[in-house]
């Protein structure tokens, strides 16, 4: 029995002895097979075209263990040198964060304050030679250390082109970031702001290297740095020469119909139903006894809706001049009732009655978007306004808007751009302009030579585009058809 | 009907205290503060008063409505001040002033271009004075005229331009015969078919959507059944966003409704 049992132990031992090697002889093979792949091969960089700087572009050829993800390469790694300047640059920056964030509470003398100040002064102490009065008066003690930590920052930002130049000495490899198998290019951006963490200096001598990534990220194909190479801005975007082209043709177009308006030329436009029906609905409410409600919407003065809100506006006020027909218009922004009240007021000056005009028939009501919805939906039902019109830009109020216009029983007209909202305007208002329609209607109103001569030129710019859409069309057939299409491409 | 209206002014008074008392007293099993009790029974009956005017004006809705109008506008005027002249002009202009605002100051050379926003500034508010309103006119017309300039640039990049190149679309896609495309036809989004027809409507679409806004001409004869066709693609699109937008309305329905059943009356869980 003990015969058998001895047997039974060396057995085991000789099987355990056995497996073991195996398992030495199968790491020792995985060490051989990971070998590290074909690196990247011609690696570029170069400062990012068309941009205000701080842009590094870096691209290189796959390795040929890529395969687009199908071989042992698994990605890129892109690196940088850095010298060590920059991690001084980054603790002055935080450190000047920090010092500034300090000084509105230096009237704080509890105990965390105290703690903060002399976790700042050590932190000030290891990264700045120069010491600075520490009194009684904190305030004093940290406009100074502000001031040094300040001067510290710009001398480091004014030493990185020459930090950089020292390559390779003092700095290391910093990982800038990864892209999957299969892509070539990486995009090196970051701020313009010194203070930002993302900053990235112009005119500094950057070198980079890629690295052909494993699965096992220990092992990997390196290439050769590559380098200098300075980022910097452009004074001009060429990608966007189809964008100066399209405002010289459509501004020497504007210039030349204006021109023609003015000599007097009877330039149509085609008439506009919801534009013709505010004359009859101006006549209503005289008729009815009931003011008008104008609503100039959500949009700013400076929006291309509520500009041509404000002629319409101007036209509407002249007729309730004449009519002597109240009129309320409501704003939602200051800029914009000081317009629409000169607007309102040179109408009535126009229509001969300047001494009917009343300062509060435009008047302020707030800029919170329900709150103003709230504040028009109680003037509807409270003065039942015979006519509603809704000019401008709108957003999510328009339907309750136009809706209690309808429960009110006003006869209503509204225009807007605004694409979403136009829908809930042609369900609830009697007439309603479709986005451009009211740009075209402050010019069919106003007949002034600039307007009628800008929406001819839109006219025409319209019509270049079916042109344009249409040669497209048969280019996208044809081998050179690229060639055009690239006329209209912008980039950034 | 003038005691009624005492009747019901009663009876959400009473309704409001019990509300109050009952959510502070935790009887809607959450442990709220007299505050907290206070404020969301403020919350849900400012939510049913604006809620009333479906119903038609009145009183409750007249004070919600006034309550919500000064409180907001008065909330802007502040959220102008503090974050534009306190949070961004003091800090850049004047030491003393960043500190008695208690804001970090931002030293730095004196720069001129901040007077610009002042000046303009101040001469917007010239149109409070009898004699000098007239000096308002010209920030006005600085930030009507540069803000259109600088849109103008975007407006054709994005609107004209890219929009240009957008209806480059081939109307005839992987073309190889009837035989084949009658014998591979399918319905899936890549097929041929699909992107013809795709291709064909913003193509159509494009085409008619223009013509339709086309002011010089009168729309009679060809041009008048393009501009027909372009307004019932546009009626059709504005059909479908309609729809989208509807539900995203619901959706708001729906988170005050959840607040009146779950944070007022406890009746969802």
């Amino acid at each position: 029995m003990r015969y058998v049992l001895r047997c039974v132990l060396v057995a085991a031992l000789l099987i355990c002895g056995t497996a073991y090697a195996q398992t030495e002889d199968m790491v020792e093979d995985t060490v051989m097979t990971a070998m590290a792949p074909a690196p990247a091969t011609n690696v570029n960089a170069f400062d990012t075209d068309n941009d205000h700087g701080h842009s590094v572009t870096v691209t290189w050829d796959l390795s040929v263990d890529d395969g687009g993800g199908t071989g042992a390469v698994t990605g890129y790694e892109i690196h940088r040198w850095s010298p060590a300047e920059m991690v001084t640059l980054d603790s002055l920056r935080g450190l000047l964060s920090a010092v500034e964030a300090e000084l509105p509470n230096v009237a704080d003398s509890s105990a965390e304050a105290n703690l903060r100040r002399d976790s700042l002064r050590l932190r000030y102490a290891a990264l700045i030679a120069t010491s600075v009065a520490v009194g009684d008066d904190l305030d004093t003690e940290m406009k100074a250390r502000r001031a040094a930590v300040k001067e510290a920052f710009l001398a480091a930002l004014d030493g990185l082109p020459a930090a950089h130049a020292r390559y390779p000495e003092n700095g290391n490899w910093q990982l800038l970031g990864k892209v999957a198998a299969g892509v070539s290019t990486y995009s090196d951006a970051g701020g313009k702001e010194p203070t930002a963490s993302s900053f990235i200096p112009d005119y500094c001598g950057f070198h980079y290297k890629v690295h052909a990534l494993t699965a096992d990220e220990t092992v990997y194909g390196e290439t050769a740095p590559f380098g200098p190479v300075e980022c910097y801005g452009q004074w001009f975007n060429t990608g966007r020469v189809p964008v100066l082209l399209a405002v010289l043709i459509f501004g020497a177009l504007t210039i030349i119909f204006v021109s023609i308006a003015r000599r007097g030329a009877d330039l149509y436009v085609r008439p506009l139903a919801g534009i013709e029906a505010v004359d009859d609905a101006i006549g209503r409410a005289t008729e009815m006894g009931r003011p008008i409600l104008y609503v100039l919407g959500l949009g700013t003065a400076a929006d291309v809706a509520t500009i041509a809100s404000f002629t319409i506006l101007g036209r509407v006020a002249k007729r309730v001049a004449e009519y002597q027909t109240a009129l309320i218009v409501p704003t939602y922004e200051p800029i914009v009732m000081t317009v629409a009240q000169e607007v309102v007021k040179s109408s009535y000056l126009d229509a001969g009655r300047p001494d009917d005009y009343k300062d509060d028939t435009v008047f302020f009501v707030t800029q919170s978007q329900f709150a103003y919805v709230a504040a028009v939906n109680g003037i509807m039902l409270r003065e039942l306004p015979a006519t509603c019109v809704y000019m401008g830009k709108f957003f999510a109020e328009s339907l309750l808007l136009a809706e209690t216009g309808a429960l009110a029983g006003s006869i209503q007209i509204a225009g807007t751009d605004e694409i979403a909202q136009i829908p809930f305007f042609i369900v609830a208002c009697d007439y309603t302009l479709i986005g451009e329609e009211l740009y075209a209607a402050s010019a069919y109103l106003g007949r002034e030579p600039i307007l009628l001569g800008s929406l001819k030129a839109q006219d025409y710019a319209k019509a270049a585009v079916v042109v344009f859409a249409l040669a497209g069309l048969l280019a996208s057939y044809a081998s050179w058809g690229h060639v055009f299409t690239d006329l209209f491409k912008v980039t950034n | 009907m003038k005691n009624l209206k005492w009747f019901v002014l009663a009876a959400v008074c009473i309704l409001f205290a019990v509300s109050w008392f009952a959510k502070a007293s935790g009887g809607d099993g959450v442990d709220n503060s007299v505050l907290d009790a206070f404020l969301v029974t403020l919350a849900a009956f400012l939510t049913l008063a604006i809620m009333s005017f479906l119903y038609q004006d009145n009183p409750y809705y007249k004070f919600a409505e006034h309550l919500f109008v000064g409180v907001s506008a008065a909330y802007w005027m502040c959220l102008g001040f503090w974050s534009t002249v306190v949070g961004n002009l003091f800090p850049r202009i004047s030491e003393g002033l960043s500190n008695f605002f208690l804001v970090p100051y931002q030293p730095g050379p004196l720069n001129f271009f901040f007077a610009i926003p002042i000046i303009l500034g101040i001469l917007l508010l010239m149109r409070l004075s009898p004699k000098g309103g007239w000096l308002s006119r010209w920030p006005l017309a600085f930030i009507v005229g540069t803000t259109a300039g600088l849109n103008f640039v975007r407006y054709l990049r994005s609107d004209f331009v890219k929009q240009i190149s957008s209806t480059f679309v081939p109307l005839v896609v992987d073309w190889q015969g009837f035989g084949h495309f009658f014998s591979n036809i399918s319905l899936t989004a890549g097929g041929p078919l699909v992107m013809m027809l795709t291709n064909l409507v913003i193509f159509i679409g494009v085409f008619c959507g223009i013509v339709y806004f086309f002011f010089s001409k009168e729309h009679t004869g060809v041009f008048g059944k393009a501009s027909r066709v372009g307004i019932w693609i546009l009626m059709i699109t504005f059909g479908a966003s309609f729809g989208y937008t509807v539900m995203g309305r619901i959706s708001l329905l729906v988170g005050r409704l959840t607040f009146l059943f779950t944070d007022w009356l406890g009746i969802i869980g």
